[in-house]
């Protein structure tokens, strides 16, 4: 892999995956960004402007921009108290393994990047909100922790500047729902963690019903890079009107399953081939789902699209949270289908009907259908389902995402689901 | 009102609440589940969607939830968009995977919200061909019965049972399309308002589990309004029977009272009516006796003269009234005991002086600061407790307001409010269910409590007189400050502490406050008994030993009640002939010479006034095929024919009760010439209801007291709210049929709710404030403070004679705060009236020197409490 362009994110990293020390982090320049905020007296505002200037969109999948939504929170004498501010690390999107990575190998980025997006939104309270099965990030997290409250950037008055900010790790007790920002804030509430109403939104009505920011751990760690070296740069990293550098992943029969800091924009094709080192010998791609398990498959045409949060619209399917699954030709993506719709059946919060009752069906008619039962019109009940999970039609996103992967597989690979259905087996069997 | 187009149809809603509100409102066939106008919106079930448009060049449209989205001005959607249409089949055969489809063996069936909507969507084929989840049920207690397999995950148990009636024992477990709702473990539902998931459950998960013991289905049931007899608050129910048997009781909405809900001792204490050691024909000196030599030997008593007759606060105005008139206004004698009389003869005078106002349930409901003085709510005066609870959440509402979360959002509203709660204080004897959502308590004995009501008068109005050694009481500074912060100030007080001095006191501060005062009291009908008058108790006593008296008439009253059982054994041994009328066997029909079977509230007509001072009518739903009549039959004299008569006569008598023919319409009324109808009409006709008794069909019995008539055959309109049997229209089956009834969903009852209130006086009248202050109360070396303690399953009378109520009762104790005994350990409590046994239980928040015992079951029926007694170890 040549490094002929920044990589904010990784470039400290060890290739051995060991993690990137406090000292490290430091002479790498590490805390300079929080510096440069609480000593040049830049205003909560300016660091918000700087945000909203270098058009970093949320990287957790849904890619709305950051800067405005900071923008959101109430500020002032008469806003609620206190603001919080919460980072989503409950990556649990199947195949996605980005987060985890800038968690175990460069905590100290994180904990720096959550001390800026704080300062910028007025907040004196920050959660990380951590999938319960990381435990090497959540030990390597704690450590760090402990040592920026023991240098004091964390804790009452940092650096002297007056500001203070409390940090705590939270380890999720795990489902998929509590990705959902919203269903993320009831948990750490200690409730159910079915997702909330929408207005009200977290920015006014968050955690602990006072006005709060949800980002994704990756948005955060790009933070203290904007701030130490400015906007358009970061916004000039990327190949398309999308700035910055995004995290990449494929997983699947590929040559080399990975991860990699690349512009933003990159096209699937320079990922799969380049940087996957393309398919497997004796083995065919078939499509692959851009960015996890929520998001439509595509397919050889579309290779060419580039990866960003608008491009991959126009084949019907999203960036999401830009790690691919690579389906070859000997995998059955009627068994794939089912498997991710199982995946999204069982972590359905049994809150609204088409999500808890519809998933489950088309869980079932996969699965019978993988299992040589499928019948005659087992396709247009799976179809009519997709169009229930559609946006708006459910609470949250949860069946929307999970109505990607079955209707675009529907549209790919009709003839693969009809013959298991003709032959009564599963083909790849 | 803002217009709406539905289907291109312009129509008036309110833009303060959402669509599907607004589309019930109209009459529109709108289906829902997770919705309930008492619980806002969540957007769970998604069966309420419609498609919305832009504007009227949109033809496209985009599907919505009606709940989730406002009622605004312009906004138009079509229920009838093919798109919604298909959604919405969708959506209920999704709610239907798992669902049984054991209608026929299910209590819900012919009354279930789920068949109505099931049937409105259109669904009648099912696609799915898999297994259906199957959970285990849970034993939930004697009063609600668990069917898990059928819940379609609405959650409107879990929102009404936890959200709203503030229980912690029933929860949503696990995830996806097998959540369960239920208890952590088997075990009785703690909440004291359980049942009434049996009503928001729009299936059959929660049902009554009284009814099911003796099952009839709803349009197999005959039904009459009714007035509930476990307490004086006077929630309206409707009564169900069949075959002569009282099979429930359902809530009978009234947006002023108990709007959709009722306490689990008015829901489920109905069945003493059933008892099997009822009266049913006349005892004449222990053995049974037709109705005419009954009535031949009571008017032989009335022709030797020298009769009494004794009242009670439990039975009607009219069975009083008639008693009054049958041996004359000066033989007539209050049925309460003289202590309890004066209290609330004291606390009506307050009400009827003014300038104070007591306050319907509902505004109770939203008071926004609320001070609880002696009373605990939950044990006395359930349904209250449970308005109140709501009321914490007022102040906060302002808050939520401001963020323009709109008031129906309930989520969002929840998510906004979290734990904030508006000013809620409540002194008390001891710890009460509500503590829980209390901004402060306080715990003492009367005089101490009464003391902390003039200070806080005080603190609002330093004309009200100042309490002596008692300056700037912080607590009272506290109570004082909150009210005169509050929109709507709320004081309640009663009877419970046998206290005039507490009764007083929150007098005086509602005056300064000029708050809303709410009293309560003991029992369904002691607020008529009072108005009524009479001479007190211990003169009828009196009469008695003084030989006065040769026959003493007693109505519906359990005299060991109010009096100390060896002072009731000396009065009935002296009075040469006792007539009792009641319903079931007591110390005081065994005293008996002649026992005349009198009719529970379900086998008469009547009146009762609440605590509010509403009087409200309740109709016979039972035509017993026995000698059971209404008391007031019983004692009526001859020319009076019917109700109408009886009240007629009461009102020209009393002055104080003119208002009370106007609590319903009269026996004469009738929508376009027709009766109104006891059962829902069946498709079978009422030829069928017996058929399988009897081939021909029985004549219809006469009502002649009521325009109700004892048939399914009638007005098919909607009548006024006073005298509503069952609440049915059109595709509504089920109890949310009352969305019909309703001009505006959640709103009054079409024609106005039911009742007529007594009370109203000028808001410009004065009343001086009262004086008499009592001295701090002083703990006694070797004595206690014994004072009363109630319990909503155990010190009512007529419930506890239900057996589900009994075995819910709580076991008689002292509740004490002492090293000196331990949790269980068995005392002896000497009082003036004698030693009862009773075991400890040991509450750490009671203030040192007083003891509460359990009051209305044995042993502890008629105590003189409060007052001064000994607790030593049982020997």
């Amino acid at each position: 892999m040549t490094a002929n362009f920044d990589k904010p994110l990784t470039e400290r990293m060890h290739p051995d995956g060991s993690v990137v020390s406090l000292r490290a982090y430091e002479r790498a320049g590490g805390y300079q960004a929080i510096r440069k905020v609480l000593r040049t007296g830049m205003t909560p505002m300016a660091v918000t402007e700087a945000v909203k200037e270098s058009n970093l969109r949320g990287r957790g999948g849904a890619g709305f921009q950051t800067g405005l939504k900071w923008s959101f929170v109430p500020r002032g004498k008469d806003v609620p108290d206190p603001t919080y501010l919460v980072v989503n690390g409950d990556e649990m999107e199947p195949g996605t393994f980005k987060d985890r990575f800038l968690m175990e190998q460069d905590p100290h980025q994180l904990i720096e990047g959550a001390m800026v997006a704080a300062f910028a939104i007025e907040a004196d309270i920050a959660y990380i909100f951590l999938r319960g099965e990381y435990t090497l990030a959540s030990e390597r997290l704690a450590h760090a922790i402990a040592e920026a409250y023991e240098r004091q950037y964390l804790g009452k008055n940092i650096l002297g500047s007056g500001y203070s900010l409390e940090l705590y790790l939270h380890l999720s007790g795990g489902r998929y729902i509590c990705g959902d920002e919203t269903g993320l804030l009831n948990a750490l509430e200690g409730k159910r963690a079915n997702p909330r109403s929408k207005p009200p939104f977290p920015p006014s009505v968050g955690l602990f019903g006072k006005p709060t920011i949800v980002n994704n751990v990756e948005t955060i760690c790009c933070v203290p890079h904007i701030i130490n070296r400015g906007a358009p740069w970061f916004q000039g990293l990327g190949r398309t009107k999308d700035g910055g550098t995004k995290l990449f992943g494929v997983s699947g029969k590929v040559k080399h399953p990975g991860l990699w800091e690349l512009p933003m924009g990159t096209t699937v094709r320079e990922i799969l081939e380049e940087h996957a080192g393309g398919m497997r010998d004796g083995v065919k791609f078939r499509g692959l789902l851009p960015g996890g398990a929520s998001t439509d498959f595509i397919v050889e045409e579309h290779l060419d699209l580039a990866m960003d949060f608008a491009s991959l619209g126009k084949a019907g399917s999203r960036m999401g949270t830009g790690t691919m699954i690579v389906l070859d030709d000997h995998t059955c993506p009627v068994g794939m289908t089912w498997n991710l719709t199982h995946f999204f059946a069982r972590e359905s919060c049994g809150f609204c009907t088409p999500c808890w009752s519809g998933l489950g069906w088309a869980d079932r008619i996969l699965k019978a259908m993988e299992e040589g039962r499928g019948k005659s019109g087992d396709l247009d009940k799976l179809e009519f389902q997709t169009k229930m999970w559609a946006p708006g039609h459910t609470f949250c996103a949860l069946a929307p995402g999970a109505a990607e992967p079955v209707q675009s597989a529907l549209k790919y690979f009709r003839e693969d689901f009809e013959r298991h259905i003709q032959e009564h087996r599963c083909p790849w069997s | 009102m803002a217009i709406v187009y539905v289907d291109n149809k312009p129509c008036e809603m309110n833009p303060e609440e959402n669509l599907l509100h607004g589309c019930l409102s109209n009459g529109f066939k709108l289906p829902y589940f997770c919705w309930h106008p008492a619980l806002g919106s969540v957007g769970a079930c998604r069966q309420c969607a419609v498609t919305q448009f832009r504007d009227e060049n949109d033809s496209h449209g985009k599907i919505v939830m009606s709940c989730m989205t406002p009622a605004a001005e312009g906004t138009r959607i079509s229920i009838a968009d093919p798109e919604a249409v298909a959604f919405r089949a969708g959506i209920i055969e999704g709610l239907m995977l798992n669902h049984p489809h054991d209608c026929p063996v299910c209590d819900e069936g012919g009354e279930c919200h789920l068949q109505d909507m099931t049937v409105m969507t259109g669904h009648d084929y099912r696609h799915y061909e898999f297994e259906k989840r199957t959970f285990r049920n849970q034993n939930l207690g004697p009063l609600v019965n668990h069917e898990m397999n059928r819940c379609i995950q609405c959650y409107r148990c879990v929102r009404y049972y936890a959200d709203y009636a503030g229980g912690n024992d029933l929860n949503a477990f696990a995830l996806r399309d097998r959540v369960f709702f239920g208890r952590a473990e088997d075990g009785v539902l703690e909440n004291e308002f359980s049942g009434n998931l049996v009503e928001i459950c729009p299936t059959g998960v929660f049902t009554d589990k009284t009814l099911k013991q003796h099952y009839a289905r709803k349009w197999d049931q005959q039904f009459a309004p009714s007035v509930c007899v476990h307490c004086a608050l006077g929630c309206n129910t409707d009564a169900g029977e069949r075959y002569g048997t009282l099979r429930r009781i359902v809530n009978r909405y009234n947006h002023e009272v108990n709007g959709y809900f009722l306490c689990d001792r008015g829901r489920f204490g109905y069945e003493f009516v059933n008892d099997e050691r009822r009266f049913r024909q006349p005892l004449l000196k222990g053995q049974p006796a037709s109705a005419a030599s009954a009535r031949r030997y009571l008017d032989e008593k009335i022709a030797q003269g020298r009769v009494i007759g004794i009242g009670s606060p439990r039975a009607s105005l009219e069975a009083n009234f008639s008693l009054r008139t049958l041996v004359g206004p000066d033989h007539f004698y209050s049925g309460m005991a003289d202590h309890e009389g004066k209290l609330i003869r004291l606390m009506i005078e307050i009400l009827r002086r003014g300038p104070v106002r007591t306050p319907t349930l509902g505004e109770i409901e939203k008071s926004d600061a609320v001070f609880i003085l002696g009373e605990d709510l939950t044990n006395v005066a359930p349904r209250m407790a449970l308005s109140v609870r709501q009321s914490v959440r007022q102040q906060p509402m302002e808050a939520v307001k401001k963020l323009k979360i709109p008031l129906w959002l309930d989520f969002g509203v929840r998510d906004a409010m979290q734990d904030a709660k508006g000013p809620l204080y409540i002194a008390t004897l001891h710890g009460t269910r509500l503590d829980d959502v209390a901004t402060a308590t306080f715990h003492a004995a009367p005089d101490d409590l009464a003391r902390l009501g003039f200070a806080v008068a005080h603190a609002l109005d330093s004309s009200a007189p100042a309490v002596p050694q008692a300056d700037d009481w912080p607590l009272a500074n506290e109570i004082a400050r909150a009210l005169k912060g509050a929109k709507k100030p709320l004081v309640i007080c009663g009877a419970s502490c046998g206290s005039e001095a507490v009764i007083q006191a929150a007098a005086n501060v509602a005056m300064a406050a000029h708050a809303a005062l709410s009293f309560t009291a003991p029992e369904c009908n002691s607020v008529g008994a009072a108005l009524m008058g009479g001479k007190p108790l211990s003169a009828a006593f009196q009469a008695v030993r003084d030989g006065d008296a040769d026959t003493v008439i007693i109505l519906e009253n359990d005299l060991y009640r109010r009096a100390p059982h060896a002072e009731m054994d000396s009065v009935l041994k002296a009075a040469p002939h006792v007539i009792v009328l009641d319903h079931l066997p007591n110390p005081t029909t065994e005293k008996a010479e002649l026992i005349l079977p009198a009719g529970t509230f379900a086998e008469s007509d009547g009146t009762f006034i609440s605590s509010e001072g509403r009087a409200q009518r309740f109709f016979q739903v039972c035509m017993p095929e026995n000698e059971v009549l209404a008391s007031w039959r019983w004692l009526k004299p001859d020319h009076w024919e019917n109700l109408d008569d009886v009240l007629r006569a009461t009102a020209e008598a009393l002055p104080q009760l003119a208002a009370i023919r106007d609590a319903a319409p009269s026996s004469k009324f009738r929508i376009a010439g027709a009766k109104i109808p006891r059962s829902p009409h069946r498709e079978s006709g009422r030829t069928a209801a017996l058929v399988h008794i009897n081939i021909s069909e029985p004549k219809t019995p006469e009502d002649p007291d009521s325009a109700l008539s004892f048939s399914m055959e009638g007005t098919p309109d909607q009548p006024p709210a006073a005298l509503i049997p069952f609440f049915w229209s059109p595709s509504w089956n089920s109890i949310q049929a009352v969305n019909t009834y309703q001009k505006e969903v959640g709103g009054p009852l079409r024609g106005g709710d039911a009742g007529v209130r007594l009370f109203e006086p000028s808001p410009k009248n004065g009343q001086a404030y009262f004086s008499a202050i009592p001295a701090a109360f002083q703990p006694r070396e070797n004595d206690w403070l014994l004072v009363p303690m109630y319990h909503i399953f155990g010190s009512d009378e007529l419930s506890l004679q239900a057996p589900a109520i009994r075995e819910l009762a709580v076991m008689p104790h002292v509740a004490i705060n002492s090293d000196e005994f331990a949790e269980g350990m068995e005392v002896e409590v000497t009082l003036a009236d004698g030693t009862f046994r009773l075991p400890v239980r040991i509450h750490r928040e009671m203030p040192a020197g007083i003891a509460a015992v359990s009051v209305g079951s044995p042993p502890l029926l008629a105590v003189q409490v409060p007052g001064w007694g000994k607790i030593a170890r049982a020997k």
